[in-house]
């Protein structure tokens, strides 16, 4: 394996989609933290999104499938859990493919970070443009949408529900 | 029938099983409500919550299991009722929606200290499974916070339930914060966790109920009679067919 070959495989892991959200890649998520060479061949180094997720382990396989069918296997899928996953890690790129699936795009996560805020369960749900007309006036129906990290909303602009990535 | 495993009384494993179990046993009781909750949404929520919390509980697990030697399933699946040290809260069970939003409440809201408290540990893995787990424990928090306002705001029967389930559930509270040689510092986390709790029930204009004598003790295996019940439906598929997998 040489530095040629884990450029190959950042290349590759850009068509692995994810299963929930398949607009973006498991890289554009940000959750491929490293790709690096060892004594058995390649090691990809990945953060769960959710502690729950149930796609964690279906992305472990597609990446080991991927790097198969690229002539860069056999390689290994290490779980990274610290420093954890945040939405913060999502690429420009992949912020765009989520506006333009129907996803609105997660706000920053910093203000999650320990302590930053001393009062976070009575925050107002935010405010978040509706990614088909734009408008700002829109309305949280429910803080869990259709899996963990994305909540439902509601444009009363144009009267569309859509999604909301959830900042964490 | 698949035979139990026995564990042997290692503080520093039970310690780590009293958050894995509670995340396990209030996983299955949110899991409960699938099809059931009130609306589509909610039951929605309430399963992913639930997701979360199953996810949290395998990464614990899967921790605990190393001083012993057994694997994440073995430990959810092949205990006996006295080898859970989940809190009591967890495992009542799953009453109405009113009941589920303030436990929820009162639950999040002492994970969340306590797995921020983690972050900042010596147990490396601890505080990796915590770094994750924390923000989404304020999301389960900011949840069931929600709920608890909306009900006490809502209308006489919706406040009737709400202020029955605090009054229900407050006399188990004294568990999360009861010191022993497994937690010597459980104590410290109830002055926030009462900060924010007043905070929340004032919000809600609820009255903060006054601490009582009662002491429960699952978390040293002291069970009520519902966590047997809850065990058959959690255990059963791996009883009756040993080894079983997806």
């Amino acid at each position: 394996m040489t530095a040629a070959d884990v450029e190959r495989a950042w290349a590759t892991l850009d068509t692995v989609l994810d299963p929930e959200v398949p607009a973006l890649s498991v890289r554009e998520l940000g959750i491929v933290r490293d790709v690096r060479v060892t004594d058995d061949g390649l090691e990809v180094v990945l953060t769960p999104t959710y502690s729950g997720c149930p796609a964690t382990e279906v992305i472990e396989r597609s990446v080991l499938e991927a790097l198969d069918a690229a002539g860069l296997g056999p390689a290994q899928v290490r779980l990274q859990r610290a420093p954890a996953w945040t939405t913060d890690w999502i690429s420009a790129e992949g912020r765009r493919k989520l506006h333009d699936y129907g996803i609105a795009p997660p706000g920053p996560a910093l203000s999650w970070a320990a302590g930053a805020q001393p009062m976070r369960f009575m925050r107002r749900p935010e405010r978040v443009a509706c990614p088909r007309c734009a408008s700002a006036d829109t309305e949280q129906l429910s803080a869990f949408g259709a899996t963990a990290c994305k909540s439902l909303y509601r444009c009363r602009a144009c009267r569309e529900p859509f999604e909301y990535f959830k900042p964490i | 029938m698949q035979a139990s495993i026995a564990l042997k009384d290692d503080p520093a494993q039970q310690a780590v099983l009293r958050l894995g179990d509670t995340c396990l046993v209030l996983g299955q009781r949110l899991a409960e409500w699938c099809g059931h909750a009130p609306v589509l949404e909610e039951d929605i929520a309430l399963a992913n919550m639930a997701l979360d919390l199953i996810g949290q509980a395998r990464a614990l697990l899967s921790h605990a299991g190393r001083v012993s030697g057994h694997d994440e399933d073995q430990l959810a699946f092949l205990r006996d009722e006295r080898d859970y040290r989940n809190m009591t809260l967890a495992e009542l069970p799953r009453g109405d929606f009113a009941f589920t939003v303030m436990r929820n409440a009162i639950v999040a809201t002492w994970l969340q200290l306590r797995w921020a408290q983690l972050t900042a540990g010596e147990d490396a893995e601890l505080a990796a499974i915590a770094g994750k787990a924390v923000k989404e424990a304020r999301y389960h928090q900011q949840h069931a916070v929600d709920w608890v306002v909306r009900l006490a705001d809502g209308t006489e029967e919706s406040r009737r339930r709400i202020d029955a389930a605090l009054a229900h559930l407050w006399p188990y509270t004294a568990e999360l914060f009861d010191s022993d040689a497994v937690d010597p510092q459980a104590h410290t986390l109830k002055a926030p966790w009462l900060a924010q709790m007043g905070e929340i029930l004032a919000e809600a204009t609820l009255a903060l109920p006054r601490e009582g004598g009662f002491r429960s003790h699952a978390k040293r295996g002291m069970h009520t009679e519902h966590m047997g019940h809850l065990l058959a439906t959690l255990q059963h598929l791996q009883r009756a067919y040993p080894g079983g997998v997806w």
